[in-house]
This record gives C-alpha cells, structure tokens and sequence, in this order.
C-alpha cells in the first residue's frame, strides 16, 4: 500500500474476502458521446487560452515598451503561424465561453435533463464555429 | 421490534485512516469554486468587449492604440478584464494539475509556478495597459 488512497480501495466481498475493489471503467471504454466531447475540450480549451495569455502579454508589453518591439508582434501576428494562431485562439476562445456558459446554467440547477444535455452540447459546438466564422469574416472586411 | 435499540454506529462517511492522515477537505473547496464561477461571469461582457475592440483595432498603429487606451473606458476594462483572465486561468489551471499530478512535490511545485507565473504576466499586462493609457 502505498498511501492513504490505496488504503481505502481494500474492501472484502460477500464471502468476506479481502479483495480490491473495481476502478469505474474508464475513458477509452465509453464510445463519444457529445457531452463528454464537450466537457474534455472544455478543459483542453481552456489550457490552450493559458497559452494564449502569453500572445496578449507579449502584444501589451510590446506595444508598450517601443515602436521596434510593437512592429514585431504586429509582424508575427500576420504571418501565416501568427494567423493560425490568432484563429486558434479564437475557435478556443469561443468554445471555452459557450461551453462556460452551458456550465453556469447548471450550477444554477437547469439544464441536467435529456434531451437538454444533448442539446445544450450541440448549441455549443455550433455557437462555436458560427461565432468563430463570423468575427473572422467581420474582421477580414474591416482589415 | 420499531422500539429496538440501534446497534452503536458513528455516522460519519470518512475513513478513519483518512482522518488520520490528515488528507481531505481543507474546508476551501467553495471559496475556489466560487471564484471560478464568478470571475467566469465577469469574462462574459469583458471577453466580449475585448472582441469587439480588438476587431476595431485592427491594423492600428501604436499611436492608435495609446490614443485608444487612454479612454477612461478601455483602461478600466483592459485592467478588469487582465485581472478576471488571470484569476480564472489560475483558479481552473490548478484543478488540472491537482487531477493529473499524483505526486506530491511536483504537484505543489508546479502549483506554486503556475500561480506565481500567472500574477507576474497578469503584473505586466497591468503595468504596460498603465504606460499605454496613462
């Protein structure tokens, strides 16, 4: 035994057998349902929006410490890595705020039953990319 | 037999060599979820302002963007908004790693990384929205 958590999975059965109790099945058992796409893209978005907050830092302090260190940035943003990124950060961001907001409906106790759980799901994904495709496109007409 | 004595229990639903490791709640778990939700909340307008704005911004000059922040509007906002990020980033970033990361040392160190790395570029943001605007 190793600590405290191994401790607690020694259980004995019915014949009153020490015995190691099940693990719940895990991940790679259960086939994709859309909530549970969601929730781990939930979690993954959000590491990558850390990630992110380096791009904002580096584009604040950049602009502003000197014309030279803005000019930089500005370049690298527009490159074809710099425009990927940009656009990956915005599918995340998205994703992360739709699927945010599905969390906050349930803390405040709606939202549980099916057909809402799936339909909630989908609403996110595609909330997602339409919110995505259209600030892209809102933005190339601007530029 | 509704009158028969219960045979002696304690109702407690924790181990007691889980007492007496001293692991389990630290009675903080609410104030945590708490400040995730409610710096969650904040990030919806301020996320969608900061959308909205950097649209605007496009292919601005730093000249642009000093004029900009200098608003009594987009400095608080960019300083709120800085703040919420940054404290919801931190807040969620330790619930991965204490799901993922089983040992101890390595656990509470890269905590203690990730929250003192999250202040200083939250310090920075603040400082250079500071120069930029004041």
């Amino acid at each position: 035994m190793r600590d405290v958590r191994d401790a607690l999975m020694v259980a004995r059965n019915t014949d009153g057998k020490l015995i190691r109790r099940p693990l719940s099945p895990h991940l790679q058992v259960y086939r994709w349902p859309v909530s549970m796409a969601i929730s781990i893209l939930h979690r993954v978005t959000g590491v990558g929006l850390g990630l992110g907050t380096l791009l904002l830092t580096w584009w604040l302090v950049a602009a502003a410490v000197s014309d030279d260190a803005f000019a930089r940035v500005q370049w690298f943003l527009a490159t074809p890595i710099g425009m990927l990124l940009l656009f990956g950060w915005t599918l995340a961001l998205f994703f992360h705020f739709f699927a945010g907001i599905r969390h906050l409906v349930w803390d405040a106790g709606y939202g549980f039953e099916q057909p809402w759980y799936d339909r909630t799901a989908w609403a996110v994904v595609i909330a997602t990319v339409a919110a995505t495709l259209l600030l892209w496109i809102v933005g190339f007409a601007v530029w | 037999m509704a009158n028969a004595p219960r045979t002696p229990h304690v109702d407690i639903l924790r181990s007691p060599l889980g007492r007496a490791r001293g692991l389990g709640s630290a009675r903080a778990g609410a104030a945590h979820w708490w400040t995730q939700r409610i710096t969650s909340l904040a990030l919806v307008p301020l996320t969608l302002w900061f959308l909205c704005a950097m649209i605007r911004m496009l292919g601005a000059t730093r000249d642009d963007i000093v004029y900009w922040m200098a608003g009594p509007l987009p400095i608080v906002l960019m300083i709120a908004l800085v703040i919420a990020t940054f404290h919801h980033l931190q807040a969620g970033l330790q619930v991965v790693i204490e799901d993922y990361v089983t040992n101890d040392a390595l656990r509470i160190g890269s905590i203690l990384l990730l929250k003192g790395l999250s202040l200083l570029l939250a310090l920075a943001c603040i400082i250079s929205v500071l120069r930029l605007g004041l």
